[in-house]
C-alpha cells in the first residue's frame, strides 16, 4: 500500500493548516537534532543506531521531547517542532519504523489546555481535508475520562495505581484477562489495556484518558492531589492513539532516579542502554511548570482522510 | 517453542491446552508499553475462535498437528476406515469423531486428516460433492418461486433440504461445508 495523490495533497493541506493554527496561537516552531547521543530512555523504546561521532555512539531520536524541554528551560515558549522520528521494529497498521511527529509545548498552562489545543488540531486537519468530523462523530467536545474510571468499567476492577504487579496481575485474572508470562507491572497493565480498555475505546467517540498510574509516568509529574496518579492524558480517537501529553517532570532528582531504574530495566532485558541525558537533568530547575504533548502526525492525518493503515498517508512508505 | 516473532498465517501453537492455527495477526503497541502480536486464532478440535493479545517474546508451545490427505475406504458400525494415500497404511476414526460429515462422505474420496499428537482428531471434506437423491416426496412442476423446499436424503446418508422439484435419482451438488444444496446437475 503507498499513498494515493489524492491523499499526498490532504497530508500537504493538513501540514500546512497545522503549522498555520501554530502560528496564530503564537508558537514558534524550532528544529532540534535528529540523530543524538542520548535518545529515549524509555523502556519500551528502541532507538536505531547512528553511527559515531568523536568516539560516541549516536542514535536517531524516538521523540524531539528532551531537547524541546531544554528550550522551554531556556525561556523559549510555547514552541512546537514538526520532525521526523524513528523506532527500530515497529510495523503494523498504526506503526511505522519512521513516522512524523508533532511536538508542541506550553509553559505555565495546565494540561488542559493541551486537550482543548487536540480538539482544535482535529477540527484544523479534518477541514483541510474538506472532510466533516461532525459526519464521523470526531467533532468537539471530546469526552473526558480517567484509567481509573476505564477500567471500573471495561475490566471489571479497580486501579488505584498503588497495587504491587502481584496485586495486579491477580486482580487482572479475577476478572478473566489471559495474562501469559507477564510479571512487570507496565505489561500487566496493558495486557489488560489490551484485551478490555482498548476496544471500549475504539468503540467510543474521541476520548482523552487522563490521570495514568504512577508506575507508567515516565517524564510526568505526579498529581498533586493524588500522587498514585500522574499528570498525563492520552487521546484516543477514531480507534488509533493520537497524543500522550505530560505535566512535565521538573525535579531533577525524581527525574534522574526514573532514568536510572529505566538504564536498569533496559539493561535486565538485554537491550542497549543509552547514556542519561546530563544536559537534560542541568537544565530540569529552571523549566517553570510546563505542559508539553507528542501528536503522531501521520496518524492525525489518518484520522482526518478517513485512512485505516498509516501507509496510505506516506510517500514510499516501504522505503 | 515459538515465540510472538514467529507469529504468522497458519502457525500452529498450544493455547490452554488445545491447539491452534493462527488466523489473522497485527501489531500493536500501546503508547509507553511493550508490543504485542493481536492474534486471532481457530481453535483445530472445536472451531472455535479465539482472539489474544500476545505479548512480544512470549513463548508458544507448537502445537503437534499434521494433515494427511487420506481416501475414505469404508465405514462400519463404530467407526470409518481411511487410507494414507502413499503408504497405504489404514486408520480407524471413530464415529464420533466424525461427526456431522459423515452423511457427506463419499466412498474413496480423498480428505484430509487432522492428527493431533499422533491421534486422528477430524476430518475436512472436499468443499463440494456431488450425491445422487436416494429418498424424497415425489417432486412437482410448477413450484420454483416460492423457495419452498422439503428433505431429501442422499446416497451418502445426510438428510439435506432441496426445491420441490428435486426427484429420486437425481444428483444434486452440496457445499459440505453448510450441508445446503446448491444446484441439480443430473435429472433421474
Amino acid at each position: 500500500m503507498q499513498a494515493t495523490r489524492p491523499a499526498l495533497e490532504a497530508r500537504g493541506r493538513i501540514v500546512r493548516a497545522v503549522r498555520a493554527w501554530f502560528e496564530r496561537e503564537g508558537f514558534l516552531e524550532v528544529s532540534t537534532p535528529a540523530r543524538v547521543r542520548s535518545p529515549g530512555q524509555e523502556v519500551h523504546l528502541d532507538a536505531i543506531p547512528a553511527g559515531q561521532t568523536g568516539g560516541d555512539a549516536h542514535w536517531l531520536i524516538t521523540s524531539p521531547e528532551y531537547h524541546l524541554k531544554r528550550l522551554v528551560a531556556d525561556g523559549l515558549s510555547p514552541i512546537f517542532e514538526i520532525c521526523r522520528c524513528w523506532r527500530a521494529e515497529e510495523s503494523g497498521p498504526h506503526h511505522r519504523s519512521e513516522f512524523t511527529m508533532l511536538e508542541w509545548y506550553r509553559a505555565n498552562a495546565p494540561l488542559e489546555v493541551l486537550a482543548a489545543d487536540c480538539e482544535a488540531l482535529v477540527a484544523v486537519a479534518f477541514q483541510a481535508a474538506g472532510r466533516d468530523p461532525l459526519a464521523v462523530g470526531l467533532a468537539a467536545p471530546f469526552t473526558r475520562t480517567s484509567v481509573r474510571e476505564l477500567f471500573a468499567r471495561h475490566a471489571g476492577f479497580t486501579l488505584t495505581g498503588a497495587e504491587t504487579a502481584t496485586e495486579l496481575r491477580a486482580a487482572a485474572e479475577g476478572a478473566g484477562v489471559a495474562i501469559g508470562a507477564a510479571t512487570a507491572w507496565d505489561d500487566l497493565f496493558y495486557q489488560v489495556f489490551l484485551d478490555r480498555i482498548e476496544p471500549a475505546l475504539a468503540r467510543s467517540g474521541p476520548t482523552f484518558v487522563f490521570d495514568w498510574p504512577a508506575p507508567l509516568g515516565a517524564l510526568a509529574r505526579p498529581n498533586p492531589r493524588d500522587p498514585r496518579v500522574v499528570e498525563r492524558f492520552e487521546l484516543y480517537a477514531g480507534g488509533l492513539e493520537l497524543a500522550n501529553a505530560f505535566g512535565e517532570l521538573t525535579d531533577p532528582v525524581e527525574q534522574r532516579r526514573r532514568f536510572e531504574e529505566e538504564a536498569q530495566i533496559r539493561a535486565a532485558r538485554g537491550k542497549a542502554v543509552y547514556p542519561i541525558d546530563e544536559a537534560l537533568l542541568a537544565a530540569l530547575p529552571q523549566m517553570p511548570p510546563t505542559a508539553g504533548i507528542a501528536l503522531g502526525l501521520d496518524r492525525l492525518i489518518m484520522l482526518a482522510t478517513g485512512a485505516g493503515d498509516i501507509s496510505e498517508v506516506q510517500a514510499f512508505p516501504g522505503a | 517453542m515459538y515465540d510472538t516473532s514467529d507469529i504468522r498465517k497458519g502457525l500452529k501453537i498450544m493455547i490452554d491446552g488445545s491447539p491452534y492455527t493462527v488466523v489473522e495477526f497485527q501489531f500493536v503497541k500501546p503508547g509507553k508499553g511493550a508490543a504485542f502480536t493481536r492474534t486471532k486464532m481457530k481453535n483445530l478440535l472445536t472451531g472455535g475462535v479465539l482472539e489474544r493479545n500476545l505479548r512480544s517474546g512470549e513463548r508458544l508451545e507448537p502445537a503437534d498437528v499434521e494433515t494427511k490427505t487420506m481416501q475414505y475406504l469404508y465405514a462400519d458400525a463404530d467407526s470409518f476406515v481411511f487410507m494414507d494415500t502413499t503408504t497405504y497404511d489404514q486408520v480407524q476414526i471413530p464415529r464420533d469423531t466424525i461427526g456431522d460429515s459423515a452423511g457427506f462422505m463419499p466412498e474413496n474420496t480423498n480428505v484430509e486428516v487432522l492428527f493431533f499428537n499422533g491421534r486422528a482428531v477430524g476430518v475436512t471434506l472436499p468443499n463440494f460433492i456431488e450425491q445422487a437423491v436416494v429418498e424424497a416426496d415425489p417432486g412437482f412442476r410448477g413450484d420454483t418461486a416460492t423457495g419452498a423446499t422439503k428433505p431429501a436424503k442422499i446416497s451418502t446418508g445426510a438428510s439435506v433440504n432441496v426445491p420441490l422439484f428435486i426427484n429420486v435419482g437425481d444428483v444434486i451438488k452440496i457445499d459440505t461445508r453448510t450441508g445446503q444444496y446448491l444446484e441439480r446437475l443430473s435429472r433421474a
